[in-house]
């Protein structure tokens, strides 16, 4: 047992602060890829005729009884076995990104299910077609009403990306690791990680909500 | 594979056991943390919500590393199965003691009221009138936690402890097959995954009130 002393930190403190923003860039490259993903694979589930509907149903079903380390290992580690060698920072995204996709797509489309039929009936009698009536009138108020459960994911999404580490991206938890390789510290480093990751989820709880009030206000 | 499957049963029970002891931690973490978010007392509050919020605001691998690698330096020295348990059983409290939180907040105010009208006290009122509806609201956003609690468990395999997800990775080592062996292992999770949840649907529906 030896003592703590955080002053060990300093050196360290901008290889932390470089892991932190690499953080950020996963969960916003990750959270937009998840939002985008989660709107197509819900209107896919939904409108697409069955020849689509049903593998993009079986990805839901698979990725959603899965844990992500694990996913993010058959993406990383396993694809390369079947021709597909994708570096660990695409590996990453892609793998957060279709985690958090198919729990927002399941968000949506509950969603989509709940926007009232009439708003469907009012646009394609004045003349909408069917995509255009998705598009511009029954997707909008989906997100909107969807808006709550969708930014938790995000929170969750910022979280999860901790553990991209295991395949050696450069992000928070590995800037700790290597700092901890150096000085044999790892409460100080992994207690300032967690230090990091708690403010930085709560300035994405702040950007939330103050996107969620945007949204209420343009109701 | 065949070979090797006997191996993979028996980490996936170990990812069971784990995930069953870590839910009971978590389960008498979260009914603590829960009471004392509301209770009358502002210092068991302040403990509660601190929990709460610490443990959310965190990633759970980050929670794993500091009991498991940061522990030995403030003298708590765990082996990895119960630093896994303590981790996940912690970090799943603080998820759980919003599912308790808002199960007995949606419980009607009339009920209490009403309750309190005809003589009850503040502890039997909340033991035999709130608790008991509230324990019904619960089942469903509990048994989410426990669902993400079960596919959490991978994280542990970080810190060494032998389940199923270590398991699998120590035998990509000796098979270089990682596409067939995480397969597999993803098929097992499934298989304890669904089953999970459709424990949940019975329960929910079995204490269904209508």
């Amino acid at each position: 047992m030896q003592g703590l002393d955080f002053a060990v930190i300093a050196p360290y403190w901008d290889l932390l602060l470089i892991g932190a923003w690499w953080t950020a860039v996963l969960t916003v490259s990750a959270g937009v890829l998840s939002f985008v993903f989660g709107i197509l694979f819900a209107v896919t589930v939904l409108y697409a005729p069955a020849i689509l509907a049903y593998p993009v149903r079986a990805f839901m079903w698979l990725f959603m009884g899965t844990p992500l380390l694990l996913q993010l290992f058959l993406i990383y580690f396993g694809l390369v076995q079947i021709g597909i060698d994708i570096p660990a920072l695409a590996a990453g995204i892609v793998g957060l990104g279709m985690h958090f996709a198919v729990y927002n797509a399941d968000v949506i489309r509950a969603g989509i299910v709940a926007v009232d039929v009439g708003q469907t009936e009012g646009a394609r009698s004045i003349g909408f077609g069917k995509w255009q009536t998705l598009r511009y009138v029954v997707i909008p108020q989906a997100i909107r009403n969807t808006a709550p459960p969708i930014g938790s994911n995000v929170i969750a999404l910022l979280k999860e990306s901790s553990i991209v580490s295991v395949i050696g991206i450069a992000e928070l938890v590995h800037s700790a690791q290597l700092a901890i390789s150096e000085t044999f510290r790892p409460f100080e480093f992994y207690i300032t990680a967690a230090a990091l990751y708690y403010i930085l989820n709560l300035v994405l709880e702040a950007a939330l909500h103050r996107f969620e009030r945007h949204v209420e206000v343009s109701r | 594979m065949l070979r090797v499957f006997p191996f993979f049963v028996e980490a996936a029970l170990v990812t069971l056991e784990l995930t069953a002891l870590a839910l009971l931690l978590g389960l008498a973490a979260a009914a603590l943390a829960a009471a004392g978010r509301m209770s009358r007392s502002a210092i068991l509050r302040a403990v509660g919500t601190a929990y709460v919020s610490l443990f959310r605001g965190t990633p759970c691998l980050i929670q794993l590393f500091v009991l498991y690698f940061g522990g030995p330096q403030i003298g708590i020295n765990l082996d990895p199965f119960a630093a896994g348990v303590i981790g996940l059983g912690l970090n799943i409290g603080a998820y759980m003691a919003e599912s308790i939180r808002g199960a007995v907040v949606a419980v009607d105010r009339g009920q209490t009221e009403a309750a309190r009208t005809i003589g009850f006290s503040r502890f039997q009122t909340l033991r035999k009138v709130v608790l008991p509806q509230a324990a019904r609201l619960m089942i469903r956003p509990l048994g989410v936690n426990t669902v993400a609690l079960l596919k959490g468990s991978a994280l542990v395999s970080t810190i060494s402890v032998v389940e199923l997800t270590y398991t699998a990775q120590r035998f990509i080592g000796s098979t270089y097959k990682p596409f067939e062996i995480f397969g597999v292992a993803a098929l097992l999770y499934m298989v304890m995954v669904y089953a999970v949840a459709r424990l949940v649907d019975m329960l929910d529906r079995r204490f269904a009130i209508v």
